[in-house]
């Protein structure tokens, strides 16, 4: 691409990505206006070439059934992911995802949304794996066999909404306004070293895992290579995919707690670690001899949910700004204290997280 | 040096976008405003950013980034907490804050103060300098994140660690004035030896130092309405670099 005529007469842009997160932990209903207005209010932290949501508990009428997300660069694509999804899952409904039309989005992808669940006896290339493992095979297969059809989401309940554009332009085109969730959470990009294209706008996602980011992942490219050896295949072009795969491996597949999976994505330093009571350096040691490949290197500050929890984490030299805010039932978590002011002026308590040191929250009951 | 008239002006930020609310405070001062109320604002950045002389800033609400960079001479006081690089590269004037403070607090200030209340993020006051009685300085109530002082060529930095929402965390994060060849970093109460940045030790103030912490002190609690007796209460430590030239043989031996 050639550089713009006079390209050095523009403005420069300072800027960073933004995050925003909030949870109701008692399942109650947050409308859109919210997480809308904060990403607004952190416009400046993205330049318009991606945002993003993701919303937890916005289909309960279709609660047990895995929705996918579609997203299809090109017409063809429709009809062979219809195929496939018809030939491995039993669909039960499928529908546009409602988009309004927005001078701010021009020629977006046409957007589709499929609710199904895995048949009782698959007969296929995945008929042995277990159900999760099923579908993320399916989504796979989808990702890398189709020219331009992508998944953008695949869990119960919940569902992701991104694109180019910033985060209320996006809001704006898939009328966020309109749906309500217990967990929301959002993301402005201002790509680095990726393309700004549809699919690699955040959130980033896995069945019920999504993640936004603010940073770099410099370890992609081992941590990538890693999950290729699982069978997790990177398609998105954007280093954050990563860390909603590694997820999905650790936390579901080998069964680690939240808390250890967040040290192997940001592990204590060999000193600390050498500091430690002998039950904790064994532990941190295999940690990071076992999941050394899976460390986020560079910096990075993080909002990853699923149907029930909320976590918040920092790369541990804190290199991305993160603030946690609780009122009554909710908390809050975000790059900029205004974006939560902004929604919830009065608040009971705000902190910033020490880094690597996920902040948890779960759903009460 | 006090401007002959004073002029007040009064401006609701609301949700007026930042270039617009800062081209205005400037066309103001252009005109003679000198002391502004600023309410509302929340989340405008750069708010009094290279602002040059004897202006004053009441800030109602949590301003943006980089609150009063490059600022020389003006006062600004944050009703509230701020968010990250107050005071970057700040050459003179005097900044309180209210609440807490975010990340890179005071990043290369070359002078002036910047006192806050409660916590703060990481990396306050990197890359300080001073140069002749140009000291900066910066006060701190609450306790501090990793990196605080790294690279520190001059001035002084107060950590208080009283008036922290943490009570379980040290007073200072990890590598605590790692690299530092200049200035002093001064610790009430005690502050662990493996926080300390490589080759740094935590030593005992003298009765020089403690003149020093006690004038800064008295004029942090004026600000903030604290009682100075209590802040001074306790023993203080000293942290400076451990040689002249620490890393005058890194690159070139000699």
């Amino acid at each position: 691409m050639k550089a713009p005529e006079r390209y050095y007469d523009f403005q420069k842009d300072i800027s960073g990505c933004g995050i925003f997160g909030v949870i109701h932990k008692k399942r109650g209903l947050i409308g859109g206006a919210m997480p809308i207005a904060a990403m607004t209010c952190m416009h400046d932290r993205g330049n318009g070439l991606g945002g993003g949501f993701a919303a937890y508990g916005i289909y309960p009428e279709h609660a047990d059934h895995y929705c996918f997300h579609m997203m299809y660069d090109e017409e063809a694509a429709i009809e062979k992911t219809e195929k496939v999804l018809r030939a491995y899952f039993d669909l039960h409904h499928f529908e546009p995802i409602p988009t309004r039309r927005t001078l701010a989005i021009p020629n977006p992808p046409t957007f589709i949304r499929y609710f199904v669940t895995v048949p009782e006896r698959p007969v296929n290339e995945f008929g042995e794996q277990g159900e999760e493992d099923y579908v993320v095979s399916v989504v796979m297969k989808i990702n890398t066999n189709i020219p331009g059809a992508f998944v953008v989401s695949s869990g119960k309940n919940m569902g992701a909404f991104k694109g180019v554009g910033f985060p209320e332009d996006i809001a704006e085109f898939f009328r966020l306004d309109e749906y309500k969730a217990y967990i929301w959470t959002g993301h402005n990009r201002f790509p680095t070293n990726t393309p700004g294209w549809w699919g690699g706008a955040h959130p980033f996602t896995i069945l019920n895992w999504s993640i936004v980011h603010n940073g770099e992942i410099s370890s992609y490219g081992i941590n990538r290579r890693w999950l290729c050896e699982h069978d997790y295949l990177c398609t998105m072009m954007t280093d954050t995919e990563v860390v909603a795969y590694e997820l999905d491996l650790l936390i579901r597949k080998h069964g680690l707690s939240w808390e250890m999976a967040a040290k192997c994505f940001a592990p204590p330093f060999w000193d600390e670690i050498a500091r430690m009571d002998e039950n904790d350096r064994e532990l941190y040691t295999t940690l990071r001899a076992t999941y050394g490949s899976g460390l986020l290197n560079g910096p990075f500050a993080i909002l990853v949910a699923d149907n029930n929890r909320l976590m918040g984490l920092n790369d541990r030299i804190k290199l991305r700004p993160l603030l946690v805010a609780e009122k009554d039932d909710m908390v809050f978590m975000s790059s900029e204290e205004s974006a939560v002011r902004d929604v919830c002026p009065e608040l009971d308590r705000v902190w910033m997280p020490k880094a690597g040191e996920p902040v948890i929250v779960d759903l009460e009951g | 040096m006090m401007a002959t008239k004073r002029k007040k002006k009064t401006l609701t930020a609301g949700s007026t976008y930042y270039k617009q609310f800062n081209e205005e405070i400037r066309a103001l001062v252009k005109e003679g405003v000198t002391d502004f109320t600023l309410n509302a604002v929340n989340g405008q950045r750069y708010i009094a950013t290279a602002l040059e002389g004897d202006l004053t800033f009441d800030i109602h609400g949590v301003p943006g980034q980089d609150l009063a960079a490059f600022m020389r001479g003006p006062y600004v006081r944050v009703r509230n907490n701020a968010q990250d690089g107050v005071g970057n590269t700040m050459d003179n004037g005097r900044i309180v804050i209210e609440g807490l403070a975010g990340d890179v607090i005071g990043y290369a200030m070359r002078g002036g103060e910047i006192f806050i209340k409660g916590d703060v993020g990481y990396r306050v006051g990197i890359h300080m300098k001073a140069y002749l009685d140009h000291q900066p300085k910066i006060v701190v109530g609450g306790k501090a994140g990793d990196f605080l002082g790294e690279y520190m060529a001059g001035g002084i930095i107060l950590l208080l660690g009283m008036f922290s929402d943490k009570p379980d965390a040290p007073v200072a994060g990890r590598s605590l004035g790692t690299g530092m060849h200049g200035g002093v970093i001064y610790v009430r109460g005690e502050v662990p030896e493996n926080q300390l940045g490589p080759g740094l030790h935590a030593q005992p103030v003298d009765s020089d130092d403690l003149k020093v912490i006690e004038g800064l002190v008295k004029d942090y609690a004026r600000e903030l309405k604290l009682d100075s007796k209590a802040i001074m209460g306790e023993n203080f430590l000293k942290i400076r670099p451990f040689s002249h030239r620490p890393y005058g043989n890194l690159y070139v031996p000699c």
